[in-house]
């Protein structure tokens, strides 16, 4: 077992891919020589050969339609969009012509492509870097998406990505590819699409969070515990298809629930999460479910972001709100 | 205003022609290499085409198909640039483009279900290779580009082919998509039927560029223009860029100049934006009358075959559009069914809604 960061966790699973499967193929802007602006495909062109891991020209759309086409002859493209703001010149190949191929064919082609992007806040990355855009990608039918909290699950929620027939737009937090290291098995291993985790057990409220929110709700649990509040911590892990059983077992036990994403308040995963609880646990409710969400602007420049983003104060605060309500 | 030293300089194309709108041979040394059999094979696909066409604007009249996009006056360039392809060849058509897909396999019944908004029409058959038509303008480029590098990686000698229209090339995928065929020498050729028309926006109003032709120089792929109501023409140019695709010569863009006789879709009307005497000039360039006329001089066809193949398609017409209309209707839970492969428990729930 080998110690690895959430980013070499995510290259070794397209390493282990790539060994496993000859239809599996890497490409996007700068992931060749290099291996990407932060180096998650470092190492796989010198060990599987430019044929196979290689360069494009600079357009999404295109890396993406390529993607698709590419997709329809039997390969397994993994294709990286650079930043997740870019992902707006793909939106058609990503979110119409590879999410609607399965349907528009009738079952006769799909589109077994993985879209990886980087995402998320605290960086101080540039503009169109760091929004957070699963929203978007939820509300699109036909493909799925992932967002892992740490290297384990990124590794094997990434293989079972790249194995699924399916489109799957997997995003990738930026600040957690070099947070902290875990063990990680070196060879290949699956983490189910569409199971969440539970990483912290209690009894009095639920914190529901993905990617980098799941450690901030993790601190913000160990704040309440001091208070002699239990928070349970639910890491979903994928978004879409969403694991509401899961979610539901969860406030059965413990009567109220927070959702915290880093995406705007309004509609989006945390809406969806909530809606849905509404449907299957209502009578399980204490309190209404509240958000700890960025406010409804864009992404705001760096020097804000921290005060934009939600931290370990707000989720505290909105746990408590529920709790004593 | 004289050129700048420094400046990108183009020279003006003259699109190929082997016929001229007389039938008589003007060009013999661009004579595609065809038997007998397969020009009449050729000729019988164009009238079959047009009936068909003419059928098939009917049906929409009387409420029996959807969507219909008209194709005649283009059936030089869609029967002709299918007729060159090899069979394993793929085609990416855009919407309008339902001629090469039925005679690269797609059986006809499933052009109208697609029509009719039956999913069953998308459904491709093993072993037909191509796409279902494409809404989205241009999409299909980088589809086929796509599929030209995977024909690449696998060393297989086939090609991509696909279509758009003058439209189409001002899209950012024609230029994504060309690009990259540039970049890696890939075996596709994008077709961009010009027929004057994006809807109703004229071809002046579309691009400042010498043609779309043109367009090619900017990728470092080969650029040509053919007189799209020749189909030998066609043929011709299509062939020799299958074949550079096959030998690894890269990609070529072919831009063929055509006129679309009936209006853009059956909401449209062509009075609003072309004159009668341009409709005139341009049916007397008719790609079906300028083969029957070379034809008819090699003694190869006569207006008893044109009776005859009219009489066949529609009849064959009339078959499809009922085995169309005898099948099922697609179903709420058939639908949620094609979303992914497996349908998810929250997919499978949502069904209970429809029942």
């Amino acid at each position: 077992m080998a110690q690895m960061n959430m980013k070499e966790a995510i290259r070794d699973a397209m390493r282990v891919e790539l060994k496993n499967d000859p239809n599996v193929i890497v490409f996007g802007e700068d992931v060749g020589k290099v291996g990407g602006v932060f180096r998650a495909t470092e190492g796989l062109q010198g060990e599987f050969g430019e044929e196979r891991v290689f360069d494009t020209p600079l357009a999404e759309s295109a890396i993406a339609g390529m993607a698709v086409g590419m997709g329809l002859q039997g390969f397994r493209p993994v294709a990286e969009i650079q930043f997740v703001g870019f992902i707006y010149e793909a939106l058609d190949q990503m979110f119409v012509q590879a999410a609607r191929m399965r349907y528009r064919s009738g079952g006769r082609y799909n589109s077994p492509i993985v879209f990886r992007t980087p995402f998320g806040g605290g960086v101080k990355a540039a503009e169109l870097h760091t929004d957070s855009l699963e929203g978007l990608a939820i509300q699109t039918p036909g493909i799925k998406v992932i967002v892992p909290s740490n290297p384990y699950d990124a590794k094997g929620l990434l293989v079972s990505a790249i194995r699924d027939n399916d489109p799957v737009f997997f995003m990738e937090h930026l600040n957690l590819y070099h947070a902290f290291r875990q063990d990680v098995p070196e060879e290949a291993y699956t983490v189910e699409i569409g199971k969440a985790n539970i990483v912290r057990e209690g009894a009095d409220v639920t914190i529901i969070a993905y990617g980098l929110m799941v450690h901030t709700a993790m601190k913000a649990a160990e704040e309440l515990e001091k208070n002699g509040v239990k928070a349970e911590v639910i890491d979903l892990r994928t978004l879409l298809p969403l694991d509401i059983e899961t979610i539901v077992a969860s406030i059965q036990k413990t009567n109220r629930a927070i959702v915290v994403q880093e995406a705007q308040k309004t509609s989006g995963a945390a809406a969806e999460i909530i809606a849905q609880i509404n449907e299957y646990a209502i009578l399980h409710l204490e309190a209404p479910v509240l958000r700890v969400t960025g406010p409804d602007t864009v992404y705001p420049y760096a020097q804000i972001e921290d005060s934009w983003l939600p931290n370990v104060d707000r989720i505290v605060k909105a746990a408590n709100q529920v709790i004593n309500f | 205003m004289s050129k700048l030293p420094y400046e990108v300089h183009s020279e003006p194309v003259t699109p190929l022609s082997v016929l001229s709108p007389e039938g008589e041979v003007v060009n013999e040394a661009y004579m595609p290499n065809l038997t007998d059999d397969q020009l009449k094979e050729i000729m019988y696909r164009m009238v079959f085409t047009r009936t068909w066409d003419e059928r098939a604007v009917n049906l929409g009249r009387q409420g029996r198909l959807g969507f219909y996009a008209p194709v005649s006056g283009q059936e030089a360039s869609m029967v002709g640039s299918e007729y060159a392809l090899n069979k394993d060849d793929f085609v990416c058509p855009g919407y309008r483009d339902m001629p090469q897909i039925v005679w690269h396999g797609l059986p006809l019944y499933q052009a109208f279900l697609y029509s009719r908004g039956h999913q069953h029409g998308g459904q491709i058959p093993e072993g037909v290779h191509v796409l279902m038509p494409q809404i989205i303008i241009g999409a299909q480029i980088l589809h086929a580009t796509g599929v030209a590098m995977a024909f690449k990686k696998k060393g297989e000698k086939r090609v991509a082919i696909t279509y758009t229209g003058d439209g189409g090339s001002s899209e950012g995928d024609f230029y994504e998509g060309l690009n990259f065929a540039g970049a890696f020498k890939l075996p596709v050729i994008y077709v961009v039927q010009n027929n004057g028309y994006a809807i109703t926006t004229p071809f002046a109003k579309q691009t400042a560029a010498q043609s779309i032709a043109h367009k090619a120089l900017a990728a470092g792929v080969r650029g040509v223009q053919v007189d799209g109501m020749d189909v030998l023409a066609v043929i011709k140019a299509v062939s020799e860029a299958a074949e550079r695709g096959r030998n690894g010569e890269g990609a070529t863009l072919i831009e063929m100049i055509t006129y679309r006789f009936r209006p853009h879709s059956m909401a449209d009307d062509t009075s609003k934006y072309r004159t009668k005497d341009e409709e005139g000039e341009w049916s007397v360039k008719d790609p079906i009358t300028r083969f029957a006329k070379f034809l008819e001089k090699k003694g190869l066809w006569t207006d008893e075959d044109t009776a005859r193949v009219k009489e066949e398609a529609k009849a064959t017409v009339n078959e499809h559009i009922k085995k169309a209309e005898a099948t099922d209707k697609m179903t709420v839970s058939g639908l949620i069914d094609s979303m992914f492969e497996t349908t998810p428990a929250y997919l499978e729930a949502q069904k209970a809604d429809f029942q």
